[in-house]
């Protein structure tokens, strides 16, 4: 799935995506949404057409409480967490679970380069307890899928350099090669003399800027794009 | 009690913020003589301040700032990767797994205590939030007090010389040096739980052991 993700060169591909990362968290609803601060948005996801066609025509944007609270903040969010209280939210709320939303969500702001923002969310209809322990589970690889999508989205900006993030330092490089070149974390820990837990930065580091789904695709990735040479 | 606090809820705090800015400038522009910029009314602010940048705040029983850091995730601006891009060898961590931690600063009456209060806010920080380090600079007199706390940092880079010297470096925390650093808080993990849970809600501690 993320491999896919990471072959993923346009948004109808990216929107494909999205429908299979619903079903393999098993969630109503995965929405990837991008929100520039003058109030640019675009995005992918699953909620039913209806549902977006009424979200920007409405202007929902300023009403959403989901918007609201993760804008401009970096921790994710469980939707229960924020304020639904305002008349204004309320009346969202119910036209949201009206259209299928669901009454539970988590959504992830992730802030990239230079200001940008976006929004990965997934929702879902379940009660209380079901929800926490299926987000406690899906937590870490939420996050990451969420960052993943929004690096694909960056690469499809027109005036991105896309190799400017691309730029490994040395220790990333030393990592890499020392797994290309089939260490084991002990081994390469050992060589670069730092402990593993420090080679496990350096390597997810290394992974998120060549936006690969895992090491072994890091380590192929960063071969391919003449970084590492073993 | 620990306060957790984006920028934009500092509006509503603004005795304990601006308190939290003075120190910074005491420490920063005064004991350190670091060239940092510091207004009019005695407060040290820079760029990464208008970010929207997560604080974590000892606030003591008078209301007041008794030391603080302050947090913003690596994949987006952060000072580590705009001004010390020196001591990463070029290229800076990005991971959203590791989030930035800078301004650590003690108001002149903080004991090693306080310091060990802030510390152990940025483990249940790590916890709750499921990440893996925190990235940040420090210079020699920091290195100190972090070592006498026992949460020294792992360091990946450094410059100068002697009390000038600035590293930078990778905190993390063991089951042991969370032990040590209760002790050494003198408060009880359900509080500082309490505390995390009052600002992020719902359980403090997700365990994170996914590589």
């Amino acid at each position: 799935m993320l491999e896919a993700l990471e072959q993923a060169s346009d948004l109808p591909q990216l929107q494909a995506l999205s429908e299979r990362l619903r079903d393999y968290f098993q969630v109503d609803h995965l929405v990837y949404h991008w929100v520039s601060g003058t109030g640019t948005q675009y995005g992918c996801g699953t909620y039913s057409p209806v549902w977006v066609q009424l979200y920007i025509e409405r202007d929902y944007l300023r009403t959403d409480p989901v918007v609201a609270g993760c804008f401009q903040r970096f921790h994710p969010v469980d939707w229960k967490m924020l304020d639904w209280s305002g008349k204004a939210a309320k009346a969202f709320q119910a036209e949201a679970l009206a259209h299928g939303v669901g009454n539970q969500g988590f959504s992830v702001p992730i802030r990239g380069p230079s200001g940008q923002f976006a929004l990965f969310t997934v929702s879902h209809h379940c009660d209380d307890a079901t929800w926490a322990s299926k987000i406690e589970a899906a937590r870490r690889e939420l996050i990451l899928v969420g960052h993943y999508f929004n690096q694909k989205a960056l690469e499809f900006e027109p005036d991105r350099a896309p190799e400017a993030a691309r730029a490994l330092s040395p220790r990333e490089v030393d990592a890499m090669t020392f797994l290309a070149m089939g260490y084991s974390r002990a081994q390469v820990a050992n060589t670069l003399s730092i402990s593993e837990h420090t080679l496990r930065v350096y390597i997810e580091s290394a992974r998120f800027k060549l936006g690969a789904a895992n090491t072994t695709h890091a380590v192929a990735r960063a071969l391919q794009h003449g970084l590492i040479i073993v | 009690m620990i306060r957790f606090l984006y920028a934009d809820s500092l509006s509503t705090q603004s005795r304990l913020a601006g308190a939290m800015f003075q120190d910074r400038a005491k420490q920063f522009s005064e004991r350190l003589g670091w060239e940092v910029s510091v207004s009019a009314d005695g407060e040290e602010r820079d760029p990464y301040d208008a970010l929207n940048p997560l604080y974590v705040i000892w606030q003591r029983p008078d209301g007041l700032h008794g030391g603080s850091m302050r947090f913003l995730p690596t994949t987006g601006r952060c000072m580590t990767h705009e001004h010390f891009q020196h001591l990463s060898d070029g290229a800076p961590v990005q991971s959203p797994f590791v989030w930035e931690c800078t301004r650590f600063c003690l108001s002149a009456s903080a004991s090693p205590r306080t310091a060990a209060r802030l510390m152990l806010a940025g483990a249940t920080l790590m916890e709750g939030q499921g990440l893996t380090h925190f990235l940040g600079v420090f210079d020699a007199p920091m290195e100190r007090i972090y070592r006498q706390i026992g949460a020294s940092p792992e360091v990946l880079g450094s410059a100068g010389q002697g009390r000038s010297k600035t590293s930078l470096g990778l905190w993390s925390y063991s089951p042991r040096a969370k032990a040590r650093l209760l002790k050494k808080a003198q408060l009880s993990e359900a509080l500082m739980h309490h505390w995390y849970r009052r600002a992020f809600g719902a359980k403090a501690a997700p365990k994170s052991n996914a590589a």
